[in-house]
């Protein structure tokens, strides 16, 4: 008994002691900058996103505010500086690609064609592709889009997703791009656009901060399937992985992920105080008791 | 719609769009002439050396960095510059770079190019016969540039250059496409936030013409001055 | 390097379902050239007509036309495109703001116009330089010969002054083909923009940027050598202009 007492110890002491003994990667980058460089977004609410005074807030900011906590523990770090690069739809990939952020903490949706490029971790929420417009147009199902002008985020799986269906369906539809959300659904809102075709928690946060929130509906038709957002990390890096990953899943486990979600989707919010009022769904539950990093929809 | 503008959006961004935005704006602006003209120099005085293995290489870069647009440039190096870090530096992940020290690279390395053309210009516009009797003093080809061409090539281009420095000023507008927070791209945040377009848009074209109408206003001046001296 | 190079990715099929990612990218070369060539044409009769309206004795004109070069100089190209694709349609009457907004290849229409005025203010200045750099005494004989001022100009200022500017305007030409890809924050599909689309679709990067890099050095090449031959052509026998 003692003895195994002795190597369940050992065990557990092991990898902690192998890997601040050599640091590879990124966790060794961190340690030797004192900094984590995370990526923010401007206008995914609420996500990511800016504050009246342009400081990033969300939920997935909080998230990784818990992320950089570990990292700073398992370093033995007493101070880690924190720096945000706001990134874009189109920027994200290449910029953890190249290492100029450590996390991407947004409403990145984990697939498997990016994984050839980055890697994720668990998934902290899930959501489908529709498209929002302006009630007054009446445009509920894709078929609906047939030769109109419709917008999305450059750089999104719901572009991509766009995209096809146009052709797929053979719509004619003028696919215009835009630089972020806000941009995009400006263009709805200036009936530049007659739709934008988004993830539809990202669509119904921007309706509802809107100057007129009953003037825009839903779509009820997706293009796909509930998909996983996750936190994007660099590619083969292992160690961090682990970090990243031992990290969000022990606070998605834990009585504080309820409150967090709370905070963000059924509470006032800034900068307007809106409230989302968005329950969360079965499928979410069971990926937080559960956490995960599949890309698989089919998986939740 | 003029009725339902609402220029309070701007008094309350105010400390964003000038705080931050015109700050980052101004230090680009300026580091990057420092750099680019550094970097521009040599480049023309690599050109000039008469020597083949100096001034082949210059040559290329400088017409490749003139027949891009900066919009590409912009992208290129914010996704190239931690790997040339990385193959340079040996290290086993490319190298931390952060958005400004990015945005930083790209205009110094870019706008040398059109540092080393005026550079190279100014000094042409120097009389043959000054190099050539320079030359027959004795000096070295350092204390010729130094003493004889230079200053008189500077004082000849010196209002190009500063003209230069006004449509990098304009340029750094364009790092608007990666989504750093310069003058244009804090006005575009609050833009695009608050659904204020107009509003937002018309106040920072009102500071880049300000600022850039200010500047060519005094080169004007001193070009008119310099006119008398020579 | 820790990069996934594939070449072979210029011949796979786009998501757009139209053709493979190389039809994209020359998609997106023809948008640059529409909007270059149109954005030239505007450039160039704009800037003349400036050009030539700044050096005439009449106070007033010379003002206004000033104003113009000033007003269209010192705002970047970027913010100004801003201003005539967002703010423009929202401050004309709301019917006026809703055709230019639901225009097919608004961002087409916009871009090469924007792009033209601006580069216009460029153009104006060279002609107004290689018009005082003609010597007094052409206007004179002109004057002299009873020719209007019509026909001082455009018989005998305009033909020496434009084969003067020639090498300047060919740079700007250059300049107006390099600033169209300004036009891709406004929407507009071209180079670049497919470019960094090609990159969103397919993740790679690099391989996008090379080919757009190919493409703009071969039409930088064929401008320049074009013009070369048109200057060649131009040149008057026995009167060399410039060097």
């Amino acid at each position: 008994m003692k003895r195994l007492c002795l190597i369940a110890v050992t065990a557990l002491l092991l990898p902690g002691l192998a890997s601040a003994e050599e640091l590879t990667g990124t966790l060794k980058k961190i340690k030797e900058s004192g900094t984590i460089s995370i990526g923010n977004r401007e206008s995914s609410v609420p996500f990511s996103y800016l504050d009246d005074a342009g400081k990033p807030i969300g939920f997935a900011m909080d998230i990784c505010a818990a992320v950089a906590d570990a990292v700073k523990a398992k370093l033995g770090l007493e101070k880690l500086d924190v720096k945000y690069t706001a990134v874009t739809s189109s920027t994200r990939i290449p910029l953890i690609a190249n290492g100029t952020i450590d996390l991407e903490c947004g409403s990145t949706t984990n697939n498997a064609e990016r994984q050839k490029q980055v890697s994720f971790t668990n998934t902290h929420y899930l959501t489908a592709s529709a498209f929002v417009s302006k009630k007054a147009n009446n445009l509920t199902k894709i078929d609906d889009l047939k030769g109109k002008t419709v917008v999305s985020t450059a750089g999104t799986t719901n572009m991509k997703q766009l995209v096809e269906a146009n052709a797929a369906r053979n719509l004619g539809i003028n696919v215009l791009s835009a630089k972020d959300h806000a941009a995009a659904f400006l263009m709805v809102e200036t009936d530049r656009a007659d739709a934008f075709v988004m993830d539809d928690v990202l669509l119904a946060s921007l309706a509802a901060s809107s100057k007129d929130p009953a003037a825009y509906q839903l779509s009820t038709e997706a293009f796909s399937k509930p998909e996983p957002y996750g936190i994007m990390i660099p590619k083969d890096d292992p160690a961090f992985k682990a970090v990243v990953d031992q990290a969000t899943a022990d606070l998605y486990k834990s009585p504080k992920m309820t409150d967090l979600y709370n905070k963000w989707f059924l509470s006032p919010i800034p900068p307007k105080n809106l409230n989302l009022n968005v329950p969360m769904s079965a499928a979410l539950k069971k990926a937080f008791a559960n956490p995960t990093d599949s890309p698989d929809p089919a998986a939740y | 719609m003029l009725g339902s503008l609402d220029f309070d959006v701007i008094t309350r961004s105010l400390p964003y769009v000038l705080g931050e935005g015109l700050r980052f704006t101004l230090t680009l602006t300026a580091l990057a002439t420092v750099f680019g003209l550094t970097l521009g120099t040599i480049l023309a005085l690599m050109r000039l050396s008469g020597m083949k293995a100096l001034s082949v290489p210059a040559t290329l870069y400088v017409n490749l960095m003139r027949s891009l647009p900066l919009v590409l440039v912009i992208f290129w190096f914010y996704f190239l510059v931690p790997y040339i870090g990385q193959f340079v530096l040996r290290t086993e992940r490319p190298v931390q770079v952060g958005a400004f020290a990015s945005a930083l690279i790209t205009f110094s390395l870019f706008e040398a190019a059109y540092f080393s053309e005026i550079m190279r210009a100014g000094i042409q516009s120097v009389a043959r016969g000054q190099a050539a009797a320079g030359s027959a003093l004795g000096l070295t080809y350092r204390q010729l540039m130094q003493y004889v061409i230079l200053p008189q090539a500077v004082r000849n281009m010196l209002p190009v250059m500063l003209t230069q420095t006004i449509v990098l000023f304009q340029d750094t507008s364009l790092v608007y496409v990666i989504s750093l927070t310069d003058l244009l791209g804090a006005a575009a945040t609050v833009a695009n936030r608050d659904g204020r377009l107009v509003e937002m848009y018309v106040f920072a074209a009102l500071i880049y013409f300000v600022i850039s109408f200010g500047a060519s206003l005094v080169v004007r001046r001193l070009q008119a001055r310099m006119a008398i001296i020579r | 390097m820790n990069y996934h190079w594939n070449w072979g990715i210029f011949w796979e099929m786009s998501p757009e379902g139209t053709g493979t990612y190389f039809d994209m990218l020359l998609a997106g070369l023809w948008w640059t050239l529409a909007t270059s060539a149109l954005a030239w044409i505007i450039a160039f009769s704009v800037g003349s007509v400036v050009g030539v309206l700044r050096t005439l004795r009449s106070g007033w004109v010379v003002m206004a036309c000033n104003a113009y070069v000033e007003l269209f100089r010192n705002i970047p190209i970027l913010v100004q495109l801003f201003l005539w694709y967002f703010v423009l349609p929202e401050v004309l009457p709301a019917e006026m703001g809703r055709w230019l907004k639901t225009m097919p290849n608004a961002a087409f229409w916009t871009g090469s116009i924007g792009i033209g005025l601006f580069m216009s203010a460029r153009v104006a200045e060279q002609v107004k330089a290689g018009l005082q750099a003609l010597p007094r005494g052409q206007w004179m004989a002109g004057t002299a010969l009873g020719l209007t001022t019509a026909q001082t100009y455009r018989y005998i200022l305009l033909p020496t002054a434009f084969r003067i500017i020639l090498p300047p305007l060919t740079s700007e030409m250059l300049n107006t083909v390099k600033n169209s890809s300004v036009a891709l924050t406004i929407g507009l599909m071209e180079l670049t923009a497919q470019t960094r689309a090609m990159q969103e679709f397919s993740f790679q990067v690099f391989e996008a940027f090379t080919a757009a890099t190919i493409l703009y050095l071969i039409v930088n090449a064929v401008v320049t050598l074009a013009m070369r031959w048109v200057e060649k052509m131009a040149a008057v026998p026995g009167y060399t202009t410039g060097h």
